[in-house]
């Protein structure tokens, strides 16, 4: 659709080196069997997945293998045929150790997945469609994970009347979302009608950045169809960001410690749109993504269909190894991924990215003083004053730090990459809100 | 590629070669003495204006400032045992704002006085830098003008170097207070024309408004100060001085007059806009510039001096805590009944 759409500017954001080029053009491979895969048991926000599966178990490719662990959960399914291994642990992406169920491959990838294709979705109950994504396992693939059938599930006295489809994919170097957006144009549209018909909306907002033309036209070839308004944005991180991506689309802010259903919108992620679609129309439940695997190390930058359960090491081995040595490997994108110091990490449901960077290329953080410059001021989305908010954790003044609002910070980092000083400026906020946390509770157990 | 292991014929990176912490895991490649850089870049065309109206006095001045600035700086952080800090080029910039505001006549020991109390005094003694609540430029030219007042007003005609006490523009005010028309006539077309290029006694490096302008249009692309301030400072000394001069006539010349005359232009572009001294927010700018504008106008139309730039940053300078607490930005999607205000009310947090 061509009608023009009025778009707001949110505070601040800054517009990194893209890095996109690496890997932009290239078009999505997908990844040869693997013998073995060790997919994490949760890959959701919310109550960990009960495994259901014992070892020596045969299961089929798509088929369950982790059950739900409450409303707020999401299920596990077999990324191929084969035969169930052991419950081993394998390096978490945030750091420590998460339990995997190992799946060890037959050659076969039969599929076997139980649940029955709904073709004719737009004739069929909400609710069996709700309960086909949650069954498919499906959560937000964007990054947080959060499971999609509770967020298509608000409670009855929020009205929605809005669903956006978050395409920005703002993050430098990732083109998982943009590949995704361009070869499987139609899925990623279907998906969101969907969605749509479950959250009873009309208005359907595709946001995408500017800086992907060849998407921003394939999209509008077809999003009429599916009654998808797409919507060109300005390119600036954090444009993905979820409560920048409502203000840019509806003007509308959410409120500090508020939810995106408070101004009547539902943002969901075009791969999980993608998966929806799958699952609902073909019967497949969320097994495999569109991941990018680049860096200006990585032999061969690209994107990659990977199954849950590949890891790093094996990513890579594909992508062709690195040609440069790597200083690291990042889940994730340069502004907001988790730094690795294990190959043995897994691809899981929110696995956007692979990153690898040279040590000329990396951060390096001094504790110069903060010179007032104001370029954090000027740059942060949420308009918080990150420069004077870091003197004062320096000085561990965390009541001043959260007068000033620290809590409403979102980690998004863009103060610390234009800070002149080099301070690192999200890592004392990431400080004070755990200091913070840590006296609300304590605070509250003594009442109790 | 040592740090490298081969597998499957394809190099890997070694694991306990990469590096672990958190994110952002880029940074802009800016940094402090880059800024001090393009500061001083901007600063060129004033410093070019100076040699070019006062010839080796400026050179000399200029030199003696930065020097002097430069070695108190390494000499406080060697007696202190601390890590150099000159490096960040700071104390240079320092050096020559200080250079620029003094007479043409000033001699060598009113330079290493006044490089002192900037740099140790008032910026050193603080904490250093990013913790001085004074601007030292403008905090040493009052304690010299303060301390020393004969040999801070030795001024010169411009080009031929004789030295006159008290023929500047501002001067020239004194001199024809009382009579709307001495002063109509300072005002006139030519005496404006002058003060723009510079063609005027003062400070050597505040004399030409047309080098200090270009510098301050080169700060602002580079987006190195809040353009904020020079707006305030400028509009508000434009309003304040044209009220007076329309309601007494005789008492001071118009408002173009005030802006091009003494150090209202290096003031507003270089010495106000000051990162560490000025407010971080952008109502907070304002109110900082207008502050400056109205206390400089008082200075100069009611005071006892002739000139109130450098008082006024310095008193605005102490205010600006406070103007940064009263125009704090509010959050987005901060609203009255958001969780964080919510706290706040209930005093969670006192």
């Amino acid at each position: 659709m061509n009608i023009p759409i009025k778009t707001w500017r949110f505070h601040g954001g800054v517009h990194p080196a893209d890095g996109k080029a690496l890997s932009n053009t290239v078009p999505a491979q997908r990844a040869p069997l693997l013998e073995r895969y060790t997919v994490a048991i949760q890959q959701n926000i919310g109550a960990p997945p009960k495994p259901v599966v014992a070892k020596g178990d045969t299961v089929k490719k798509g088929q369950l293998i982790a059950e739900p662990g409450g409303f707020v959960s999401a299920p596990v399914h077999a990324p191929t045929s084969g035969t169930v291994g052991d419950i081993v642990e394998v390096p978490g992406a945030n750091g420590g150790a998460i339990p995997a169920i190992e799946i060890i491959s037959d050659g076969k990838d039969e599929w076997g997945s139980g649940l029955d294709p709904i073709p004719n979705w737009k004739n069929t109950d909400r609710e069996i469609l709700k309960k086909r994504i949650a069954d498919a396992g499906i959560v937000g693939m964007g990054g947080a994970a959060f499971p999609t059938h509770v967020k298509l599930s608000p409670p009855p006295e929020k009205v929605i009347d809005t669903l956006i489809l978050n395409g920005a994919e703002c993050e430098p170097y990732l083109t998982a979302d943009h590949r995704l957006m361009l070869e499987r144009t139609e899925a990623v549209l279907e998906g969101a009608a969907i969605a749509a018909k479950i959250l009873r909306v009309d208005r359907v907002f595709l946001g995408i950045e500017e800086n992907k033309p060849d998407a921003i036209a394939a999209l509008n070839e077809k999003a009429g169809q599916y009654g998808v308004t797409v919507v060109p944005l300005h390119v600036r991180y954090p444009q993905g960001g979820e409560k920048q991506l409502i203000y840019a689309l509806t003007g509308r802010s959410v409120a500090t410690g508020g939810l995106p259903m408070d101004v009547g919108c539902v943002v969901q992620n075009v791969g999980s749109c993608a998966a929806i679609c799958d699952a609902v129309v073909e019967g497949h439940p969320l097994i495999e993504r569109y991941t990018t695997v680049t860096g200006t190390p990585v032999a061969n930058p690209g994107t990659w269909i990977l199954r849950l359960g590949t890891t790093v090491e094996q990513a890579l081995t594909f992508a062709g190894g690195v040609k440069a040595r790597a200083a690291k490997v990042i889940m994730g994108g340069p502004m907001m991924g988790f730094a690795q110091t294990s190959l043995g990490v897994t691809v899981t449901k929110n696995s956007s990215g692979i990153l690898l960077l040279q040590w000329q290329e990396t951060a390096e953080y001094t504790s110069n003083p903060c010179i007032r410059c104001g370029r954090c001021v000027r740059a942060c989305p949420m308009k918080l004053l990150p420069g004077p908010v870091s003197v004062m954790v320096e000085s561990e003044n965390y009541d001043e730090a959260e007068k000033n609002y620290v809590m409403d910070c979102m980690e998004c980092g863009v103060c610390t990459y234009v800070c002149p000083a080099k301070r690192p400026l999200v890592q004392h906020f990431r400080r004070a809100k755990a200091e913070i946390n840590a006296k609300r509770r304590a605070a509250k157990a003594k009442q109790a | 590629m040592s740090e490298e292991i081969e597998k499957n014929n394809v190099a890997l990176p070694e694991p306990g070669s990469l590096v672990l912490s958190t994110s952002p895991h880029v940074q802009d490649g800016d940094s402090i003495s880059k800024i001090m850089a393009k500061v001083l870049i901007c600063l060129l065309p004033a410093i070019a204006a100076s040699i070019w109206f006062f010839r080796f006095d400026a050179v000399r001045i200029l030199v003696y400032c930065a020097s002097f600035c430069i070695f108190a700086e390494y000499g406080w952080t060697l007696a202190t045992r601390q890590q150099p800090t000159v490096g960040d080029c700071s104390a240079l910039v320092t050096g020559v704002i200080l250079a620029l505001n003094l007479p043409p006549g000033a001699p060598w020991w009113l330079c290493l006085v006044g490089s002192i109390f900037a740099i140790v005094i008032v910026k050193e003694l603080f904490g250093g830098l990013g913790q001085n609540p004074f601007n030292p430029a403008a905090a040493a030219r009052v304690a010299l003008l303060v301390g020393f007042a004969g040999p801070m007003t030795q001024w010169a005609a411009p080009a031929t170097g004789e030295l006159i006490s008290g023929a500047t523009p501002l001067g020239a005010i004194q001199a024809a207070k009382g009579s709307a028309d001495a002063i109509a006539q300072l005002g006139c077309h030519d005496n404006l024309m002058k003060l723009f290029l510079g063609n005027v006694g003062g400070s050597i490096g505040e004399t030409s408004a047309l080098a200090i302008l270009i510098g301050g249009l080169g700060l602002m692309c580079f987006r190195l100060i809040k353009w904020q301030i020079p707006l305030a400072m400028l509009a508000t000394i434009f309003a304040f001085s044209g009220i007076v001069h329309l309601a007494a006539p005789g008492l001071t010349p118009n408002p173009l007059y005030h802006i091009l005359s003494g150090g209202v232009m290096i003031g507003a572009f270089f010495m106000a806009t000051d990162m560490v001294t000025s407010p971080m927010t952008p109502l907070g700018a304002l109110v900082f510039g207008a502050i400056i504008g109205i206390l400089t106008c008082v200075i100069r139309i009611w005071g006892a001096y002739p000139e109130g730039v450098s008082f006024s940053i310095v008193i605005a300078n102490a205010l600006v805590p406070l103007i940064d607490r009263m125009c704090y930005i509010r959050p987005f999607g901060w609203h009255s009944h958001s969780v964080s205000a919510l706290n706040i009310r209930r005093g969670e947090i006192k």
